[in-house]
């Protein structure tokens, strides 16, 4: 139901004009350059949504008047995208950003649309002349936490409180539990789906069953603190998402998997304006800066901070994948031979488990 | 853990309940009002922002309940005074609602307040066993007091004798000099209250912290209930611990790895559960008629 009563807040950023003396004339006889995005939570959401409007507001900052930003929040995955999409292409924007994987056929179909306009998926993997797709390699960041999952557990289980089983999460929820069986052989990663990418309470009430059930590690692939609340209401550690969470939890927080895409925006809309702009996809993980991890817990041990970076230091310098065989699936069936590394593509259509996880 | 299960069930429980007792008691008054989700979310803004700012959570549940009046008033002078559709005005103040909390919340977003705590000392509240009784916060127990409180106004006393009179038939109730206007007023800005109260629960004492749309549709399954309880109080308080203890086991089953069972069939189960019911309740009665007020959602003037 709610679905249906989405909000629209279209808001046009403040044009700061005249920040640039110099490049000011250019700007004001040329119509800024106009560009939408749209997200699938409230900016408020503090997790996902939130940290691409960071991005929106990191371009804002960099290019002033030369741009003028708009967004709309809340957009349903489904026909209602198409709508939004369209609305930000008629409304002359040259460049929008679909922020959410499910944006991706109403992207793909508006783009048909509007030849002129730039489209950049985010997550997805369907492209075109004028659709670019751009992605994060977030399970470098849960390969780090899921190393530290290992070092601080005492019950040796962690709890993942999950939305949707797309290949975006499944890869997340292997690449901890592999990290954290590197640590500890035995550790054991329980998942709960909440059918949800965005429901506080539920999300809050899905932490509170997997500590009932054991875990003293609570990890999350959903946008709204509130398992972080659950998790330090119950003297557990947990793991922030998508953005510096440790205001909700100052205990419990260890540390959390920061998104952020301020640079790429920057980047693309620079390559508009240049003309040099082409479509193609983007997979940028740590070493990118698309992945960053917030300052750990002053409780974290020595020994899982060594721990931890190391394996970010592994993963920036190229010499540690987090997916290299020898990697078995629930079944026992080896889907990656030892020495061997997962492919993007493999990756980007993950929908199997490795062992030993119970979801 | 048990106990545990138990402690979080009552407290997902707790805000449908309130929620859905307002709504009852303004439906018993004749008025159906769909602005349950808005006023849960003004509520839940409310009483953030004012605990935030006074370092208060009783402070924030009185404002809580006081912002939920003042939302549903918006309703009453458009449905009651000026006649407007019941079912549009009250879906336009849920998209009001929306608006208005994420606009006064933007903010306190990535603030945090005190959780609202349980009221019994700590030798009661956190014992291990006693804890599931007075473990609670005040909301849980206020709601239960009000479906007492409720159920026996209805049933046992003169006004609640003269509010169902004018939901059953308001020409007559006008006609033998009671004021339906104001009566109907009274019971709306009574379901503004405890949807505020609601909203108080998810802002305060669930997940004390402001998000926007905190309350992710709950305000829907609330009004749900009302049709749910055949429009009596105590089938209400089974109807919201019932949905609360589904939404509750479908999370523990997933955790526990029952794997039998896909999850999505586990996150349907409530729903699921809501049509059993009421195709139950339906074939218990040869009508298939579930009691609705006579008068509900119809429009009166005295003129």
């Amino acid at each position: 139901m709610t679905s249906i009563i989405t909000r629209r807040r279209l808001t046009f950023g403040a044009a700061a004009a005249s920040t640039l003396p110099v490049l000011g004339r250019t700007a004001s006889a040329q119509a800024p350059l106009g560009v939408g995005f749209i997200y699938v939570g409230p900016i408020g959401d503090h997790g996902y949504s939130w940290t691409h409007d960071q991005g929106r507001l990191a371009l804002e900052k960099e290019y002033g008047a030369k741009i003028k930003t708009s967004f709309i929040e809340n957009v349903a995955e489904g026909p209602d995208a198409a709508r939004a999409l369209r609305q930000l292409a008629q409304a002359g924007n040259q460049l929008i950003f679909a922020t959410s994987f499910g944006f991706m056929n109403p992207t793909i179909q508006v783009a048909k649309q509007f030849p002129k306009v730039k489209f950049e998926h985010a997550t997805g993997y369907m492209r075109a002349e004028n659709v670019a797709t751009y992605d994060a390699r977030f399970y470098e960041g849960r390969a780090v936490i899921g190393t530290i999952a290992g070092h601080m557990s005492k019950s040796g289980q962690a709890g993942y409180v999950a939305s949707f089983p797309i290949p975006e999460v499944v890869m997340g929820i292997n690449a901890f539990h592999l990290a954290a069986r590197k640590v500890n052989p035995n550790f054991k990663t329980r998942v709960v789906w909440v059918s949800s990418w965005y429901d506080p309470a539920k999300e809050a009430d899905a932490a509170k069953a997997l500590i009932d059930q054991g875990a003293d590690m609570i990890t999350q692939h959903t946008d709204s603190p509130a398992p972080l609340q659950a998790a330090e209401q119950r003297g557990v550690y947990a793991f922030g998402q998508a953005s510096d969470m440790r205001a909700f939890a100052p205990r419990a927080h260890l540390t959390a998997i920061v998104d952020d895409w301020s640079g790429y925006y920057i980047k693309r809309v620079r390559e508009v304006m240049d003309g040099t702009w082409k479509s193609g996809a983007v997979w940028g993980g740590i070493k990118d800066g698309f992945v960053k991890l917030a300052p750990y817990n002053e409780t974290m041990t020595a020994e899982a901070r060594k721990a931890a970076d190391a394996v970010k230091d592994a993963i920036v310098a190229g010499t540690l994948h987090p997916f290299t065989g020898e990697l078995k699936d629930q079944k026992g069936e080896v889907r990656l031979k030892a020495g061997e590394t997962a492919s993007d593509e493999m990756l980007s259509k993950m929908d199997w488990y490795v062992d030993g996880i119970q979801a | 853990m048990l106990v545990s299960i138990v402690m979080t069930l009552v407290a997902a429980s707790t805000p449908l309940l309130l929620a859905a007792l307002g709504e009852l008691v303004a439906e018993k008054a004749g008025v159906l009002n769909l602005g349950v989700e808005g006023m849960m979310l003004c509520g839940a803004v409310a009483g953030f922002s004012v605990a935030f700012s006074t370092g208060s959570t009783g402070a924030g549940v009185v404002a809580a309940a006081g912002a939920g009046i003042a939302a549903a008033m918006i309703f009453a002078v458009l449905a009651l005074s000026l006649m407007a559709n019941q079912v549009a005005t009250g879906l336009a103040l849920t998209i009001f609602g929306i608006g208005a909390s994420s606009l006064v919340g933007a903010g306190f977003v990535g603030r945090t307040v005190e959780r609202l705590g349980p009221v019994f000392p700590a030798a009661l509240s956190q014992h291990p066993l006693l804890r599931i009784v007075f473990g609670h916060d005040i909301l849980v127990y206020l709601s239960l007091a009000l479906v007492a409180g409720v159920s026996f106004v209805l049933s046992r006393t003169r006004a609640g004798l003269i509010l169902r009179a004018v939901g059953e038939n308001d020409a007559s109730a006008h006609a033998i000099g009671y004021p339906v206007v104001a009566i109907r007023y009274g019971a709306v800005a009574f379901g503004g209250a405890l949807a505020g109260l609601a909203g108080a629960c998810f802002s305060l004492a669930l997940t004390p912290m402001w998000a926007d749309r905190l309350t992710a549709g709950r305000g829907w399954i609330a009004l749900a209930l009302v049709v749910f309880s055949a429009w009596k109080p105590g089938r209400l308080l089974i109807g919201a611990y019932l949905f609360g203890a589904v939404m509750t086991l479908e999370l523990q089953a997933k955790a526990a790895g029952v794997a039998w069972l896909a999850p999505e069939v586990l996150a349907m189960t409530p729903y699921l559960a809501t049509i059993a019911v009421l195709t139950m309740m339906s074939l218990g009665r040869r009508t298939g008629r579930l009691d609705a007020p006579a008068c509900l959602g119809k429009p009166f003037s005295a003129s």
